[in-house]
């Protein structure tokens, strides 16, 4: 990939990131780096396309340590699932036999797996010695009548976020507008009800928590032409550009899909999150007032009304323990705000939330939903996290996957939130496990045990600034 | 002596292999005050950060040169530099492990180069050792790279110099060398063995010190929180002996016995009865004391559980894919109570292999892993968390061994080691076995009369019945 072609890529317009002189994706910095590569960010978002074959073409480091570890779910197949490597080997690299090996990998592929279609992420061994999978993908699709397509990725581009980007636009640039969607189909017409199409962009169904809102899309006779990417299939993204409207699920990371299917195609989209009953409903008053049908937006309201009534009769029991219990949020970015509405809907207090990835205009927001006087954090370190931690006497850490043990060592509660956790938050329903999985972490008998000292140590040792004042449980 | 069949396939599908250089970190990951930094791009840490984390289930302190694109194609010796005096600079380690990785390999780098010109212009920062080492993710697997990390320790932190002979009143002192089958729960097992003959191991690395999962005091610390300590590794040439445990740590232990002039011993493993045993003599006969009652009551019961559990393991179809060391130990160990290893997978080719006891050994992956169970008709499969989904669609159990075993709590600290070790790994595959019971399928005669025709027969293994 050009250096251009990256520049261009990190400077997505719609992205708030690159409003003022700052760039969207800062450069890494030796000894002092965290997160993701750029394949890394391009594999995350097109996985969970659950009938392709996604070949990892690199030695082992990139795909052995990262195949199949996402909790993206499906509904049918399970191709995504398989991981797949050209495993280079010395040899390869020094006699340049790595297209070669590709050719003959996406064969294998086909000839073992019957895909759908085959994605190549290119990964830094075969982009340094000039592997050209483009022209593999070319004549793989010429020779094997399977559409290949590459995803030139290779992780010292830059970071995880750049890589989603690469990713939305090879989308765009191969896959989307390259089919028709299927008429609705008979048996899913129902009198009275008008279908409108619609994407979900950035939606990766983790741990299939998208199923707790997926049924309310048929209800209103929303079809999901596609998401990109959870529980999709190929055939899906190939239409996406006959939708009448998209939702970017809460990461601006697939933005520039959403901006292209809007430029390219007229597809007006608004960003939103399913996280947290207010947000949820708001995302479909959304999409009821950009498709401008009333009938919808009559029943869209009828709905909202029903769930939320059901849900906050559900989550009644659980008020009472959660309420006031102070949170510390460190997720960064969009994430933020979208989970502070649904912390605030069960009466829980946001003392504090990280904004490193912020925008300025997503720190507005946090004023406002939060007030003036929350404490925004910019240093992610451990240390850093553990001081605000006590600084503003949380309850309990939320954060994603790379600050758990943080907590744990630390033993203070812990909700994980990012993308390999086992529990599914979104939509009403999701908001019942979000309570269960606070209250049991929160209310956990473990902490007062792990935090008082050994019977026999005179003086507590462990976790003072944190213990719990009184004598250690019998 | 098995045939080893070589990859043939251009695609490894769901692969078995780890990379050296998350080998190499893990190695590093066994030093006291130490934190590994892998030279590459970014990626090349997160994923092995991730690995080790879900593994572990501890943080893990990694970091990255971070090469980006310009670095890349330009020079990426910079990196090295900065990124080291970033380290030195932000938490003082004592111990700074630098394996290079694919990108960085295939770029060309001169490690030895970096780290003197790091020394030349950081003077400030001496104290901290600099161990570069060797390990492109195209050779090799996680069990290579973790030797040669070993090896670069023993090659950058022990002195040619003898060290001073031990005070009087000192205990003696042995040295073990680990492999990286060795888990945590292994380590310590290790340990205690060691100390029950008087004797005072000193473990290279030491991940039964540092990742065997326990709460510290401190809430946090950017460096590990125990593993062998530089100071120890000044000792190793006033050790009585050196065992060395796991094939892959040959050239490691050549060079241990060149630099420091100390005898080894070397097993392949000590895994079942007759390893423990080997392990058990060798002791005592550098102790010069006699085998510990403790001890001899543990193999009495290693013997027990092996006459109860003969009648599961005997004649069990066993398939078997792992690192070349962890793969012989389980192969010999299970074959030693009358299993039979009917499908084997090396991630990489050893010396070691010619020593399983299978008929053919295949270099490859789960996928390869799945079709020689399937064929060969295997009741247990013996692998990573990742063979979880082929034991599924073969319908056999999985009992969990090697990296990465993110499925499953506690995988870390199982100890597969000594009697006791032994013991209860028997314990486990005979219950998978039994779980995994087939009953002879009903035959209702059509002379049978009775009003019961149509009832649904009865759910296979009730629980309660013994299945022999």
């Amino acid at each position: 990939m050009k250096t251009a072609e990256i520049a261009e890529l990190l400077n997505e317009p719609a992205c708030a990131h690159n409003r003022n002189e700052k760039s969207g994706c800062a450069r890494t910095k030796p000894g002092a780096t965290a997160g993701g590569c750029s394949f890394d960010g391009a594999q995350i978002a097109l996985l969970p396309i659950a009938d392709v074959a996604h070949i990892v073409h690199g030695p082992i480091g990139c795909a052995g340590a990262s195949w199949d570890n996402r909790g993206a779910r499906s509904s049918g197949p399970a191709l995504y699932r398989i991981g797949m490597t050209t495993d280079l080997t010395e040899q390869d690299v020094i006699m340049g036999r790595g297209e070669k090996r590709l050719f003959l990998a996406i064969k294998q592929a086909i000839d073992d797996y019957a895909p759908k279609a085959v994605f190549l992420y290119a990964t830094c061994v075969p982009a340094l010695i000039g592997d050209d999978i483009e022209a593999v993908a070319r004549a793989a699709s010429a020779r094997w009548g399977v559409p290949v397509l590459p995803v030139d990725c290779a992780g010292f581009y830059g970071t995880k976020n750049l890589g989603n980007r690469i990713a939305g636009e090879a989308m765009f640039k191969y896959v989307i507008g390259t089919r028709e969607p299927a008429p609705v189909a008979a048996s899913a017409h129902r009198q009275g009800i008008r279908v409108h199409d619609v994407n979900l962009i950035g939606e990766y169904n983790i741990a299939g928590e998208f199923w707790h809102v997926a049924p309310l899309f048929d209800e209103l006779g929303l079809r999901i032409l596609c998401t990109l990417s959870g529980d999709a299939r190929f055939h899906e993204v190939q239409t996406m550009h006959r939708a009448q409207v998209s939702m970017v699920v809460c990461a601006k990371a697939l933005l520039n899909v959403a901006r292209k299917l809007e430029s390219d195609f007229g597809v007006p989209f608004f960003e939103g999150s399913f996280y947290g009953i207010t947000d949820t409903s708001q995302a479909f008053r959304d999409f009821a007032r950009l498709l401008g049908d009333d009938d919808l937006a009559a029943r869209t309201e009828a709905m909202i009304a029903r769930e939320e009534r059901s849900v906050r009769a559900a989550l009644e029991p659980w008020r009472s323990r959660l309420a006031g219990k102070r949170v510390l949020l460190y997720t960064g970015g969009v994430k933020s705000w979208s989970v502070v509405s649904a912390l605030q809907d069960l009466g829980m207090t946001v003392v504090a939330t990280g904004t490193k990835k912020s925008t300025e205009e997503d720190k507005a927001r946090i004023r406002e939903i939060m007030g003036e006087a929350t404490k925004m954090i910019t240093d992610g370190s451990p240390q850093a996290l553990l001081q605000a931690y006590r600084d503003h006497q949380a309850d309990i850490l939320i954060a994603g996957g790379r600050n758990l043990y943080t907590a744990l060592k630390a033993r203070i509660p812990f909700l994980d939130i990012n993308q390999e956790r086992e529990f599914g938050y979104a939509g009403y329903g999701g908001m019942l496990e979000l309570v269960r999985q606070l209250a049991l972490t929160l209310e956990s008998p473990v902490w007062q045990k792990v935090r008082a000292p050994a019977p026999w140590h005179a003086t507590p040792a462990a976790g003072d600034a944190l213990a719990v004042a009184g004598a250690p449980d019998a | 002596m098995p045939e080893i069949l070589k990859r043939a396939k251009p695609l490894a599908v769901n692969p078995l292999k780890g990379s050296q250089p998350i080998g190499a970190a893990l190695a590093f990951l066994g030093l006291r005050q130490a934190i590994p930094m892998l030279h590459g791009s970014q990626g090349c840490t997160a994923f092995g950060k991730v690995f080790l984390v879900r593994h572990f289930r501890e943080p893990i302190p990694l970091q990255t040169t971070a090469m980006d694109q310009v670095s890349s194609i330009m020079s990426a010796d910079e990196n090295v530099i900065e990124g080291l005096r970033v380290l030195c600079e932000k938490s003082r380690p004592e111990i700074i492990g630098l394996p290079t990785t694919g990108l960085s390999e295939t770029q060309g780098c001169d490690m030895l180069r970096l780290v003197r010109e790091f020394r030349h212009r950081h003077p400030e920062f001496s104290t901290t050792a600099v161990v570069p080492v060797n390990t492109p993710d195209y050779n090799g697997c996680l069990e290579s790279g973790f030797a040669l990390a070993v090896e670069a320790i023993i090659d950058t932190l022990l002195a040619a110099d003898p060290v001073p002979a031990p005070a009087e009143g000192v205990r003696r002192q042995l040295n073990v060398l680990a492999s990286s089958m060795l888990t945590p729960g292994d380590i310590e097992a290790i340990k205690e063995w060691i100390e029950a003959f008087g004797l005072q191991p000193v473990v290279l690395p030491d991940l039964g010190d540092s990742l065997d999962g326990h709460l510290i005091d401190q809430e946090s610390t950017p460096l590990t929180l125990g593993g062998t300590s530089r100071a120890a590794i000044a000792t190793l040439g006033r050790a009585v002996a050196t065992v060395v445990i796991g094939r892959s740590l040959h050239q490691a232990a050549d060079l241990l016995q060149a630099r420091s002039g100390v005898p080894d011993f070397r097993f392949d493993h000590l895994l079942g009865l007759d390893a423990c045993d080997a392990f058990t003599v060798t002791l005592a006969e550098i102790s010069g004391q006699p085998v510990p009652p403790a001890i001899e009551r543990q193999r009495a019961q290693l013997q027990d559980a092996m006459v109860d559990t003969h009648f599961m393991t005997g004649s069990l179809r066993i398939g078997i894919a792992a690192d070349p060391d962890l793969l012989v130990g389980l192969g010999q160990f299970l074959a030693g109570v009358g299993g039979e290893v009917v499908a084997a997978v090396a991630s990489t080719r050893a010396e070691v292999l010619a020593d399983l006891p299978a008929a053919c050994v295949c270099i490859g992956d789960l996928e390869d892993l799945e079709r020689a169970a399937r064929a060969q008709r295997a009741q247990i499969i013996v692998a990573n968390s990742h063979a979880a989904p082929s034991a599924q669609r073969l319908q056999v159990p999985l009992l969990r061994a090697g990296f990465p075993q993110y499925d499953w709590v506690g995988g870390y600290a199982r100890t597969w080691v000594g009697y006791r070790g032994a013991r209860q790994a028997l314990f486990d595959i005979a219950n998978l076995f039994l779980g995994n019971h087939h009953d002879i399928p009903v035959h209702r005669s059509i002379y049978r009369v009775g009003d019961d025709g149509d009832a649904p027969p009865r759910a296979p293994s009730d629980a309660g019945l013994v299945h022999h």
